[in-house]
């Protein structure tokens, strides 16, 4: 069986760590997965790695392959040159916890800050609403999301700006803001929370995100673009400012 | 080595999947405070592989669909060792449970008339699946998910329970630790409810994710909980075979109810000359009436391939064994050739089954609107589990409670597609409500320091074997090797005495597993404290398989290949033994339960459905 050689970031919480090479034996139809859990069953017992669904439906195994955030379980070795070692480290905008484990806390923290999902009251006497697919389409596609952070890795307003430190959510929760915002059911404002809170207008639509999305989710120009629109006419627009001032 | 932190809640609920999760929800609705232990990250658990949907009678698409009729159905699927009650009560609720996730923020697929659509699947009389496209799962746990986090659940990620704690019988609580730092947590609780989902790495081929070990079924058993039906395990027929590192990954029976159809090497629709009599009457009799069938044509009857689980995998495994099987050692799925019927069919086939694209694309290179898949059974779910009230869903412990996979008795002998979402959400509740209510029934259990004292112990003994000790992967790889040649689909007595003389060694293997390192995120210790539970379930499926002497169901036996009117009325029990544990690891019991008669009502229900 031919053999290719992973350099797998071994390290703590600390930060410290370093690359060690793991020549593993590769066969047809493998995933970078694949091989990191042979590593783990024949040479090192102790690698830390997320996975659970090993079919892109849980996003748990995101990492950085060759330096690109990916799916462990989605990239197969036949997409790489594995004529020279392949690259395998963590997610590197989350702190470490070791391996390729990182403290991804930080986004199960932001979803109870933004407002929830609030229906309108049914719209039959039996507690049902009625909402044709053509309304639901654009909201499923962002429903399909699987949490799996990358967009969150690869956002340089997290990655390189900690500007998540001050409040800033990033692409997976403008993608569930926008999954709300969108909603035909939903009644709720998120508006200007997104424009004051939540720092929407860091975003300067390098679609980074998008580039990274498994699910081909179209985070920049479907879900972020639209935002920061209805933020502008809500906002900034000098028609609908004057309107307000009359009304009130 | 000591306890470093102490939780206490009225409710424990112990999984984070589809039942958790809604468990969760019920339990801090009603007053009571609430911890939620997840093994993964929220929102990982296996719930989000189900694709296909959640069985409701609604009545959406077709409304002669009501409750008896899925009632009937699932019986039938079940070929009646269910526990009647759950399947009434599943069927009665199960529409409400659906409803109230759109309340919750769900987005079902639509009729044209603006209503949740329903789809057909396997043994569903009616289209009645509730779905998403076919990722039903995902739109599930995150609705679940994203409801529970503004309700002050307090979520504990991936902890894993080591052992049940017990006052005198009555439950106290779990000894948990947190894999980031490898702590020991007490959680002391009035009540606790096991969530914990199936048992498919037991087996080689799977399409269960690293977390389905067992969990529920091995705490339950240790702490002295009665488990059922343990021999019903259902090998799912689609699952990939192509390219080996995805075998067992699952390929939605959603693609069969789309118009997708089973073929041989000969090119022939197999599933057509094995229709069991008691389905006979609503099997189409040819392909054109199948077809039509899955368009929606109410005086159609269903294809063949739409029969129930068991039936189908059993049909690929004989044409497998026949020499007419794919390349690759499974048959032919072909959605493809729908473009036969319809315009623009690649397009039609990405919107209904997006992610059975996406998985062949990525994973085999292969576009299933042009080219027909290679699919062969896979272990998919267990029918068997904790035994349960139906009502309630309390177990043979006082305080005690089980929901979803790990609990057993809605689906009998075999689980119809699309009655597990289903099963989550209305068991997953009702659990909820009746734990919540034993907690403020009871008082404060007390928790036995020495017994925590000694788990702890004991978890800990690989790290003093160290690596020279067993590689726990090795018993792991090991085990699932002879569950799945030994007690797999087809089984016989022979063979599963042999499994029995197996799994004695490994649990000595297993009992002998060494690691070396320090406990912070370290998998290898963690599969060395998975290994007892996967132990512990392989053999309760093991002797139940032995016990069962006929077939019925996702239990085939080969030396005893019909149904035996004796066999359908009784469950079969598996139960520690304290006295036998001394000497044998699992010191397991077997013993028989009979089935309680089913009412009148029930039954005239049945007799109605009938033809």
């Amino acid at each position: 069986m031919p053999t290719a050689t992973f350099r797998i970031w071994r390290g703590g919480s600390d930060g410290a760590g370093a690359f060690v090479d793991y020549p593993t034996e590769v066969s047809e139809g493998m995933v970078v997965l694949d091989a990191v859990h042979r590593v783990q069953a024949e040479q090192a017992p102790d690698l830390a790695c997320r996975w659970n669904c090993k079919a892109g439906k849980c996003g748990s195994c995101s990492a950085e392959i060759n330096g690109h955030p990916k799916l462990l379980c989605m990239t197969r070795l036949n997409t790489l040159d594995l004529t020279v070692p392949v690259t395998v480290e963590p997610m590197r905008a989350f702190p470490p916890i070791r391996d390729l484990v990182t403290d991804v806390s930080f986004n199960f923290r932001v979803k109870p800050t933004l407002k929830k999902f609030a229906p309108r009251p049914a719209d039959v006497a039996d507690g049902t609403w009625r909402m044709s697919q053509r309304d639901i389409d654009r909201v499923q596609e962002f429903r399909k999301c699987i949490e799996c952070f990358l967009c969150q890795d690869v956002c340089h307003v997290v990655r390189e700006h900690k500007k998540h430190e001050e409040g800033f959510i990033g692409p997976r929760f403008f993608v569930y803001s926008a999954a709300l915002e969108m909603h035909p059911l939903d009644t709720a404002d998120r508006l200007g929370d997104l424009k004051n809170e939540n720092g929407l207008g860091y975003c300067n639509i390098t679609k980074c995100c998008t580039n990274v999305c498994p699910e081909n989710i179209k985070i920049t120009d479907n879900a972020i673009i639209p935002l920061k629109e209805r933020v502008v006419s809500r906002f900034y627009d000098p028609v609908t400012r004057l309107l307000r001032v009359l009304r009130s | 080595m000591s306890i470093q932190q102490r939780f206490a809640y009225d409710v424990l609920v112990i999984g984070a999947g589809g039942a958790g999760l809604r468990a969760a929800i019920e339990a801090v609705g009603q007053g009571v405070s609430v911890g939620l232990i997840c093994k993964s990250l929220l929102g990982k658990a296996h719930t989000v592989m189900a694709e296909g949907g959640m069985a409701a009678a609604m009545g959406n698409v077709d409304d002669r669909d009501n409750w008896q009729v899925h009632f009937a159905d699932t019986m039938r699927g079940g070929q009646y060792v269910n526990n009647w009650r759950m399947a009434e009560l599943h069927a009665k609720e199960a529409p409400d449970r659906v409803r109230e996730l759109e309340a919750w923020g769900a987005v079902f697929d639509r009729t044209s008339d603006g209503k949740i659509l329903q789809r057909n699947f396997g043994g569903h009389r009616y289209p009645r699946l509730a779905h998403v496209g076919d990722r039903t799962g995902l739109e599930l746990i995150r609705t679940l998910q994203d409801h529970t986090v503004y309700l002050g659940v307090t979520v504990h990620m991936e902890h894993t329970v080591i052992d049940l704690l017990l006052d005198n019988g009555r439950i106290a609580g779990a000894l948990a630790y947190d894999r980031e730092r490898g702590r020991f947590q007490l959680f002391s609780a009035k009540a606790v409810i096991l969530a914990t989902g199936g048992v498919g790495r037991a087996y080689r081929v799977t399409s269960n994710s690293w977390e389905g070990t067992g969990d529920g079924h091995a705490l339950a058993y240790r702490a002295g909980a009665e488990l059922i039906d343990m021999e019903f395990v259902q090998f799912h027929p689609t699952g990939m075979v192509w390219p080996p590192s995805v075998k067992g990954i699952l390929v939605t029976e959603g693609v069969r109810g789309e118009g997708g159809v089973l073929k041989n090497s000969a090119g022939e629709r197999f599933m057509f000359g094995d229709i069991p009599d008691n389905y006979k009457p609503q099997t189409a009799s040819d392909a054109e009436e199948g077809w039509r069938y899955t368009q929606g044509d109410k005086s159609a009857r269903r294809p063949p391939e739409l029969l129930t689980r068991d039936h189908v995998a059993r049909c690929i495994m004989r044409e497998v064994k026949a020499g007419r099987g794919s390349p690759h050692g499974g048959v032919f799925l072909d959605i493809a050739w729908i473009k036969e019927k319809i315009a623009n069919a690649p397009e039609h086939i990405r919107r209904k089954l997006p992610s059975m694209y996406h998985q062949f694309k990525e994973l085999a290179d292969l576009d299933i609107t042009a080219e027909p898949m290679e699919v062969g059974p896979t272990t998919h779910y267990i029918m068997g589990g904790i035994r349960v009230d139906a009502d309630t869903q309390a177990s043979t412990i006082p305080g005690l409670f089980a929901a979803g996979e790990c609990a057993a008795g809605i689906n009998g002998a075999n689980r119809l597609g699309g009655n597990s979402l289903s099963d989550l959400i209305v068991f997953g509740k009702r659990a909820g409500e009746y734990a919540a209510a034993f907690a403020r029934a009871n008082g404060v259990p007390a928790v036995d320091d020495g017994a925590v004292k000694t788990a702890i112990d004991a978890s800990l003994a690989p790290f003093s074997r160290g690596s020279a000790g067993e590689n726990p992967y090795k018993v792991q790889s090991d085990l699932q090797d002879t569950m799945q040649d030994l007690v797999g689909i087809v089984r016989v007595e022979s063979e599963m005495q042999e499994a029995l003389v197996r799994l004695e060694a490994l649990w000595a293997r297993a009992a002998a597993a060494g690691v070396e390192g320090h406990r912070e995120y370290h998998p290898g210790w963690h599969t060395c404290l998975d290994l007892r539970n996967l132990l512990a379930v392989s053999e309760a499926i093991t002797r139940s398989a032995i016990e069962r002497k006929e077939s019925r169901g996702g239990h085939f036996r080969d030396d005893f290949p019909a149904k035996d009117p004796a066999f359908g009325k009784f469950n079969v029990v598996t139960s520690l033994d304290r006295d036998a544990a001394a000497s044998s690891p699992a010191g397991m019991k077997v013993s028989r339960l009979s089935i309680p008669e089913m009412p009148a009502e029930l039954r005239q229900v049945i007799r109605d459905q009938e033809q």
